[in-house]
């Protein structure tokens, strides 16, 4: 055990397999600088640059619309998490709708389908628009009028026939030998859906989720057309003064910085729980 | 030259050692059983032998070739290696025959066709000719590890590795598939296994080794460590599993 001490091979192909490492970071790195050279080069080449780099990236108008943006993007923020978690809830009940065995179910069955065919071929803007505009317009007592809860509705309505199906498809990858072992140690269906399939379903369609997710982020700048000032309408505002498009690069980029640390996070969460196929050995 | 020479391989997972300094010869064309109890390193010592784990010290070679060299192609070397699971672990998207000829259409480019009429040549002599286009969820737990050794065959690879391919099965079956398997230690295949079948063992083996905690503590004939045991804890192992 501890007197083990590796062999000289072992050494040299640890060397080896350390050289073979180090040759790929090499050519990683490399192979990433002199595309960055040669897009930069010719870029900066082309006769209309100077142009483009006053208009899009003037750092001094970006630094100046920065706290503007990003004081819509808090907006942006807000509404995604909270409608990211009716999603989730609304997408799994339906997914669970669609796949409910049992003729006394039909009628939740086809709710579920019927359901997911509307909201997923329904433009999201078309949507936005009937909720925002026309459900205040039905003047009902009770009934909130903001804008920004009429576009987080239309962004859940829609967003929630997407994630269904993504989950539906995770829950019918499980083996059926998984529900089977599961029955037979006396687990119910709820039982069996709750502590067997539905872990190893969502473990497998983790990343489609944080697509739909990241996209959500995106669209939920959508909701600018009810009026509310996001970071796309912060934006737009800004270079309604001078024409210089600075703005919408700098929302472009915390956008970009927002969606960068989820993916990694989830990556990482996912790999440290060995979520991708765990103990897998070296294939 | 033996066909198989592991020397001195350590294999570790974590602070837990699973091989240590383990050495055994297989020449062409013997069977050689493994024995031992659960956990004392046989499945892995065949995953390493197969290339599917990364020994952390020692030598495998196969054919005189050193195949834990890191400059080898593994590809390669596992397409001339037959592995057989405890588990099956065939391919449930693909029918039976199909998984019985994905290596040899895709791996070894041979003519679809061939490959077909091959791969039911070979179902034919595992009895499965009737089940060639069955799912392996349709077919019964010895069905589906013939059909795995069928597909391990149709390579006509130089050496088989079986990790206790009978365990799952019941009675009947285990005796078709033990029948199987001295067939083809009489066409001459080369075989390093893992079983918990003596009576088979002590008929077909060459060479037994009996492991214990990731040494091989004692080999030789059948008549020497199956009957008269050496080692303390081979004697104590035999006897419990033939209580
Ligand atoms: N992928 C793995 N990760 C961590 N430990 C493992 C892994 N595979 C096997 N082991 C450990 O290695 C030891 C030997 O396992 P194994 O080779 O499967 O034994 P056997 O086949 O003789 O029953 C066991 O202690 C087991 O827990
Ligand atoms: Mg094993």
């Amino acid at each position: 055990m501890s007197d083990w001490q590796p062999s000289a091979l072992q050494l040299e192909r640890t060397a080896y397999r350390r050289s073979r490492a180090r040759r790929s970071t090499a050519i990683a790195g490399i192979s990433s600088v002199v595309l960055v050279v040669l897009v930069a080069v010719a870029v900066g080449s082309t006769p209309g640059w100077p142009r483009v780099r006053e208009t899009f990236f003037n750092v001094h108008r970006g630094w100046e619309a920065l706290p503007v943006v990003a004081q819509g993007l808090w907006l942006n923020v807000r509404v995604m998490l909270i409608c990211a978690v009716l999603i989730v809830i609304l997408g799994m009940t339906l997914a669970i709708m669609r796949t409910l065995r049992g003729p006394i179910f039909f009628p939740l069955r086809v709710f579920a389908a019927a359901y997911t065919d509307v909201f997923r071929g329904l433009p999201l803007l078309l949507v936005i628009f009937l909720l925002g505009f026309g459900v205040p317009a039905l003047q009902l007592r009770g009934l909130p009028n903001q804008a920004v809860i009429w576009g987080g509705a239309a962004l859940v309505l829609t967003y929630s026939s997407y994630v269904a199906e993504v989950f539906r498809a995770g829950i019918e990858s499980v083996h059926p030998s998984q529900r089977a072992a599961a029955r037979s140690l006396g687990l119910s269906y709820r039982q069996t859906l709750r502590f067997v399939v539905l872990p190893q379903a969502v473990r497998r369609v983790l990343p489609p989720l944080l697509n739909d997710f990241v996209s959500l982020q995106k669209d939920s700048g959508l909701i600018a057309v009810l009026g509310v000032i996001d970071a796309i309408r912060a934006a737009q505002l800004e270079t309604a003064v001078d024409f210089n498009f600075t703005p919408y690069v700098v929302a472009g980029l915390l956008f970009v910085a927002l969606t960068i640390p989820l993916t990694r996070l989830t990556d990482w969460v996912a790999r440290r729980q060995g979520w991708y196929g765990g103990g897998g050995g070296v294939v | 030259m033996s066909l198989l020479s592991i020397r001195e391989v350590r294999k570790t997972f974590g602070a837990n050692v699973v091989l240590d300094r383990f050495s055994l010869e297989v020449e062409a064309g013997e069977c050689v059983v493994l024995i031992g109890a659960s956990g004392s390193g046989k499945s892995t010592l065949l995953r390493c032998v197969n290339l599917l784990e990364t020994v952390d010290d020692g030598v495998i070679e196969l054919d005189g070739r050193d195949i834990t060299d890191p400059r080898i192609d593994a590809d390669r070397v596992r397409s001339g290696i037959g592995i057989v699971f405890q588990a099956y672990n065939l391919f449930p998207h693909l029918s039976v025959l199909d998984n019985v000829t994905l290596a040899p259409i895709r791996v070894h480019g041979v003519p679809r066709d061939v490959a077909r009429a091959r791969g039911l040549e070979m179902l034919d002599r595992v009895g499965l000719a009737a089940k060639a286009s069955s799912r392996p969820d349709d077919l019964s737990g010895g069905q589906q590890q013939r059909a795995a050794i069928a597909r391990a065959l149709v390579n006509s690879p130089k050496l088989m590795l079986l990790d206790e391919v009978t365990s799952a099965l019941d009675p009947e079956l285990v005796g078709e598939v033990l029948d199987l398997l001295r067939e083809l230690k009489t066409d001459g295949m080369t075989m390093l296994l893992c079983t918990h079948e003596m009576a088979f063992a002590q008929d077909v083996a060459d060479q037994i080794c009996f492991l214990d905690a990731g040494r091989l503590l004692e080999s030789g004939p059948p008549s020497q460590v199956l009957q008269n045991p050496t080692q303390p804890r081979t004697q104590e192992f035999l006897r419990r599993i033939r209580l």
